[in-house]
């Protein structure tokens, strides 16, 4: 089993990590800007239904979408704003999921976060936790059949997905089948408002790698550079043989499950514990004591995500809502076997 | 002569040989050639493409929509229907709803060995289909004969959707036929299975062997009873239900199934709404007991509707 924690970089390139760290700045940047507007079009009641905030995430987010490649498959959960994006979402499929736009990839019948291109490795997930573990795991078994060697599938799961039964599966088939697939754990101390202690018993969720015969990795999900360091490990392990990487990162949630709730249940000590640091916040000084860029640079980046989010609202404000009129009421590919006249109308 | 398993086993090896796309996975389904056997020597003749799986229904059924997304048609076997209910996830959840939220195809075919054997009791006996069915985004086949077995189940791993197979396990080695079929219906068509003027029974699956030594009872005493095999529970072929209600004037529907909502009300209930002037008498439906399936045979052979049963309902609908 290997065990990382914030690993330092004296064994990098300075020049390598720097580009690195700067390129996972700015998603993460970008992340947080699209949801702090996705944040104001809820309060203004642009938004129907929830609306799912990564605040605190971006860090771990943007390392396991930055340790992927083209081919690769991803399956982020709701916290992953940050990994979507650097991974080649674009903000128009996260503003016209949202807002129920129909020219999105979820064309009004899917909303917020339950987005993704499967065909493109994204996949899009539903609600229940863990459930994507498994179908990851699938894509992966369709890779060995066809001789398609080289790929990794990155799954995102939160504390609360450890306790279910796909989780359990799906791990345990993909070490079966020594997958290389990486799961990617963001413990952020809370499962809606359950904390951890009414979650789980064991002593650290990396324990649980052992149990399944797969390599396990601890990270600290404020320190970006911490978690860019274990997802390129764990990926590269992944890729070459080493099949499947538990990888469990401590972070604190620092908005509520959405929108709609407050967090007041969150431990007040945790939020003034190092796991509470925004790890946005600790990129930005270390770009700035690193001399990476400067703050007149990073206000500009700022302002200049503030004008792409703006377009992609805007842009997505004037397009066409789904029509029940129009819209094809048939569930299945194949047409002539739906049933679409007994379908209440 | 051909048994309805081997008629399953024989469509799976077809579609190995004829689709690179096809593999099977489920408990046991390798080497050991599955728990009926409806996998016997496959994985011998297909290497690596007949794989043993984990006691875990969830990621066999979670693996195989994956798998799915990137080109494969997977045949799954559950080992029984019953325990499907650990894989209900991701099959409704998942399977069924993947082609209308994203716009690709989920050729996923899930075969379940459904319904009651005598000694095989609450956990190795039910009859899922309606459970199903009533999910949008699935297909549900429900074959009651060796042809049907053979080219449904082909049909069903070239069809572009989460199909929901289920198999009779008491039909395994009952039913017996000379040959594979070489044609088939088209799926989502019924078949009239016997012909009659005096009253019509709608059925599928085992029911249909009950129903039809039934009509062949009451033709002793003059009655000329129509037998109508749904084939495919869902979709559901109501037009020729309500012609042949059209023909009758009276309508039984009997399943195996339990009697809470389900096919045989689903039936009545189009009939009632579409044909509501066709119908001559009441409609009545037959189901098992609204218990959980009982273990020994002196229960289980009075749980579910039998020839007798059925012949008994059909006396009252004609005197009606």
């Amino acid at each position: 089993m290997v065990q990382a924690t914030a690993v330092s970089t004296a064994s990098a390139d300075t020049s390598d990590l720097k580009a690195r760290f700067l390129t996972a700045f700015r998603w993460m940047l970008l992340a947080r800007v699209v949801e702090e507007k996705l944040a104001a079009l809820y309060r203004g009641g642009k938004i129907t239904g929830g609306v799912f905030l990564g605040k605190g995430q971006e860090a771990l987010s943007v390392a396991t979408a930055m340790a992927l490649r083209k081919g690769d498959v991803f399956a982020p959960l709701i916290r992953d704003q940050a990994g979507r994006l650097a991974f080649g979402e674009t903000l128009l499929d996260c503003t016209r999921t949202y807002m129920g736009s129909r020219l999105g990839p979820m064309r009004g019948r899917d909303g917020n976060v339950h987005r993704g291109r499967p065909k493109e490795g994204l996949m899009a997930m539903i609600s229940h936790l863990g459930a994507m573990l498994p179908v990851v795991a699938g894509t992966l078994l369709a890779r060995r059949f066809r001789g398609i060697e080289g790929t990794v599938g990155a799954v995102n799961l939160g504390d609360g997905a450890t306790s279910t039964g796909a989780f359990h599966e799906g791990l345990n088939l993909a070490a079966v089948e020594k997958l290389p697939l990486v799961l990617v754990v963001a413990n952020n101390q809370y499962a809606y408002s359950t904390p951890t202690s009414r979650q789980f018993a064991c002593e650290d969720l990396v324990d649980k790698a052992v149990g399944y015969g797969v390599a396990g990795h601890s990270v600290d999900g404020t320190n970006l550079e911490a978690c860019l360091d274990v997802l390129d490990r764990a990926v590269t392990a992944a890729r070459t043989g080493g099949g499947p990487q538990l990888v469990i990162a401590s972070l604190l949630r620092l908005v509520g499950h959405g929108e709609h709730d407050d967090a007041g249940y969150v431990d007040p000590a945790l939020r003034k514990s190092p796991l509470g640091a925004d790890c946005l916040e600790l990129a930005e000084q270390r770009l700035l004591r690193e001399n990476w860029t400067t703050s007149n640079a990073l206000h500009e980046m700022q302002q200049d995500m503030q004008r792409q989010v703006e377009e992609a609202v805007a842009t997505t404000l004037r397009e066409p809502l789904p029509d029940p009129n129009t819209e094809d009421w048939c569930p299945l590919a194949t047409r002539h076997l739906c049933e679409g006249g007994y379908s209440p109308t | 002569m051909i048994t309805y398993l081997e008629a399953i086993r024989e469509a799976q090896a077809k579609a190995l040989a004829d689709d690179p796309r096809v593999y099977i996975y489920g408990q046991d389904v390798g080497q050991f050639g599955g728990a009926f056997k409806a996998t016997k020597g496959l994985a011998k003749e297909y290497p690596g493409r007949v794989l043993d799986a984990p006691i875990s229904e969830d990621a066999i059924i979670g693996s195989a929509i994956g798998a799915a997304i990137e080109g494969m048609r997977p045949i799954i076997e559950m080992q029984f229907a019953d325990f499907s209910t650990v894989g209900f996830n991701q099959i409704v959840n998942q399977a069924a709803t993947l082609h209308w939220r994203t716009q690709i195809p989920c050729p996923i075919t899930i075969r379940l060995p459904s319904g009651g054997t005598a000694g095989a009791g609450p956990f190795h006996s039910q009859s899922m289909e309606a459970l199903y069915a009533h999910y949008p985004g699935l297909i549900v086949m429900t074959p009651a004969t060796v042809e049907d077995a053979y080219s449904m189940l082909l049909e069903a791993v070239a069809i572009d959707d989460p199909v929901i197979f289920c198999e009779h396990k008491y039909l395994y080695y009952h039913l017996k036929a000379e040959k594979l079929p070489t044609e088939a219906m088209p799926t989502g068509k019924a078949r009239i299975a016997r012909q009659g003027r005096d009253a019509t029974i709608v059925t599928y699956s085992a029911m249909l062997h009950e129903s039809l030594a039934c009509a062949e009872e009451l033709a002793s005493e003059g009655w000329e009873i129509e037998v109508i095999d749904l084939r495919t529970i869902k979709p559901l072929d109501t037009d020729t239900v309500l012609a042949s209600v059209a023909r009758t004037g009276r309508l039984l529907t009997v399943g195996e199934a339990w009697p809470w909502g389900g096919v045989t009300a689903e039936v009545i209930a189009r009939v009632a709404t579409e044909g509501f002037g066709l119908l001559d008498a009441p409609p009545m439906r037959l189901n098992a007991k609204d218990t959980p399936v009982p273990f020994h045979p002196n229960l289980w052979g009075t749980h579910r509707p039998t020839a007798k049963t059925i012949a008994v309902a059909l006396r009252r609908l004609l005197s009606a």
